[in-house]
């Protein structure tokens, strides 16, 4: 049975915008996106929102909800009150290009920072062969869908714009790691990198990466702690260094 | 000029979060326990008094390595003479609390809590920090949470210690072998808590297996490193336990110690 939803929708650009009042039916088992859907069907032709797949694999339509980093496609209409208002808007971490849609390119410009996965320079096509232990680790990470709810939430560059510059956010730092625990990666000095080029030291682990993340990936406890773990064995930590000096 | 997220081109927006929910409560009572743990503990290690009733010792006066110590409470004898500042003869707690509060300031999961809880950096998730500026770990002084690791295998050397107080309290008030008492009880939960602690932590993880890159080369280790992260997905709760329980083990010390309460022996 449809019911009366109250939204407040931001609407704008880059230079100006503000929240909107709309009210819209929505139907049982409906999500946000569907009631978005709605009212640029019906009241709003022109509102600008991103979305694909609706099946929260795409990571197109990650917007905030309440003030919280989600996917509209994954944000069922029955988490709220009857009588709740519910306020969306555009992911504050971006620049804005159009209502709920926002520039990401800052995640695209990282992304090609990164090193791409090197195998060993001997190693034939169909030669690798690699045992489960070792695929299972990093396949975790392989699970994101580049929502960029992470980068988004991320105070380092939320909260600070000067950041963006030294910091490359929580998923391509995730990336970085994923890349330096493969065991047939040869890049020799990712974890420099990681700390030095991505800046991995801006990252106070508040863990709020993890917590927005929508395909669950523990981020900060398996991808970016191990990763400062790595760059301490490399940078900080002299007996390590001794150690695998000695061993060559 | 304006940043964060009321920087230009920007969604324009005048309030730093849109949260509904309560995300306040959860570093108000970080700090509530935080700052009654570090207030009850100043005061414990400044009263200097009722740390040891035989064989009970306080975690935090273990080991008593002063030679202001009570008598019967240096497990491992008492190196460190009588230091007196401004007339004021300083604690033995003084000497060692440094390294259990190292841990615990560097550790991975307290970073969160008062990164978040204190400095409000931020406050709780897509809310905006007051900061104007930030730097995070890059440098001094937080750079020093690096060291995390030295301070966990400090923290082992005090495990093993308070593990041999706990085997210790097997014994009578005239230190007879063979005795059991609430005591008892409270100090082995008490290394219990704390070797929890320790072996869930983030740097064991890494040390055990983590820094591996072949799991399947190394398959103890891959078991063990397995364990750990078992253990690792509770790191927070066991913060938490043992950090409570190393202060009521304290409190019940300092309740035995001051003959407010007898230390019950069940045999």
């Amino acid at each position: 049975m449809a019911r009366k939803i109250n939204l407040k929708i931001w609407r704008g650009t880059s230079k100006d915008g503000g929240l909107q009042d709309v009210t819209v039916d929505a139907n049982e088992g409906e999500v946000v996106l569907d009631v978005i859907h709605r009212v640029q069907a019906t009241q709003m032709n022109d509102l600008a929102v991103r979305w694909n797949c609706k099946a929260g694999k795409c990571g197109s339509c990650s917007m905030e909800i309440n003030g919280k980093p989600r996917l509209a496609c994954m944000t069922q209409m029955a988490n709220f009150a009857e009588d709740e208002t519910i306020t969306i808007t555009p992911l504050r971490a971006f620049p804005v290009i159009k209502d709920l849609v926002t520039d990401v390119s800052y995640n695209y410009e990282k992304a090609l920072k990164v090193p791409a996965f090197q195998p060993p320079a001997d190693m034939k096509p169909g030669e690798p062969r690699m045992q489960q232990v070792d695929v299972e680790r990093s396949q975790e990470f392989r699970k994101c869908i580049e929502c960029f709810l992470c980068q988004n939430v991320c105070h380092v560059i939320r909260d600070h714009e000067e950041n963006k510059e030294a910091y490359s956010g929580p998923r391509f730092l995730m990336r970085m790691a994923e890349l330096d625990m493969h065991p047939l990666d040869t890049v020799k000095n990712r974890k420099e990198m990681a700390q030095d080029e991505h800046g991995l030291g801006f990252c106070n682990i508040t863990k709020c990466c993890t917590e927005v993340c929508p395909e669950h990936i523990h981020i900060t406890d398996n991808a970016l702690i191990p990763l400062k773990e790595r760059v301490v064995d490399v940078k900080f930590d002299p007996l390590v260094r001794l150690s695998s000096k000695l061993r060559k | 000029m304006s940043t964060g997220v009321f920087s230009p081109g920007r969604a324009k927006l005048s309030q730093k979060t849109l949260r509904k929910d309560k995300w306040w409560l959860q570093p108000l009572v970080t700090v509530a326990v935080l700052l009654s743990f570090i207030v009850y503990t100043t005061f414990r290690v400044f009263e200097n008094a009722y740390y040891y009733a035989a064989p009970l010792i306080s975690p935090f006066y273990s080991p008593c390595l002063s030679k202001s110590c009570v008598e019967g409470s240096s497990l491992l004898g008492a190196p460190i003479g009588i230091v007196r500042i401004l007339g004021m003869t300083l604690p033995p707690a003084i000497w060692i609390l440094v390294f259990p509060l190292g841990f615990r300031m560097t550790c991975y999961y307290y970073r969160k809590a008062y990164y978040r809880s204190f400095w409000m950096s931020p406050p709780a998730c897509a809310v905006a920090e007051p900061h104007a500026k930030y730097s995070g770990e890059t440098k001094p002084p937080l750079i020093v949470s690096n060291g995390h690791r030295w301070f966990f295998f400090a923290g082992l050397i005090f495990n093993l210690i308070l593990t041999a107080d706990a085997i210790l309290s097997f014994r009578n008030e005239k230190l007879q072998w063979g005795h059991v008492s609430v005591g008892t009880f409270v100090l082995v939960a008490n290394a219990t808590a704390l070797w929890l602690y320790s072996f869930s932590c983030h740097t064991c993880r890494h040390t055990i297996g983590g820094r591996l890159k072949h799991f399947s080369k190394h398959p103890v280790r891959y078991k063990a490193w397995t364990a750990v992260s078992r253990l690792n997905t509770k790191h927070q709760n066991f913060a938490w336990i043992s950090l409570i329980i190393v202060a009521l083990t304290d409190f019940y010390v300092l309740l035995v110690a001051s003959h407010t309460i007898h230390n019950y022996y069940l045999f």
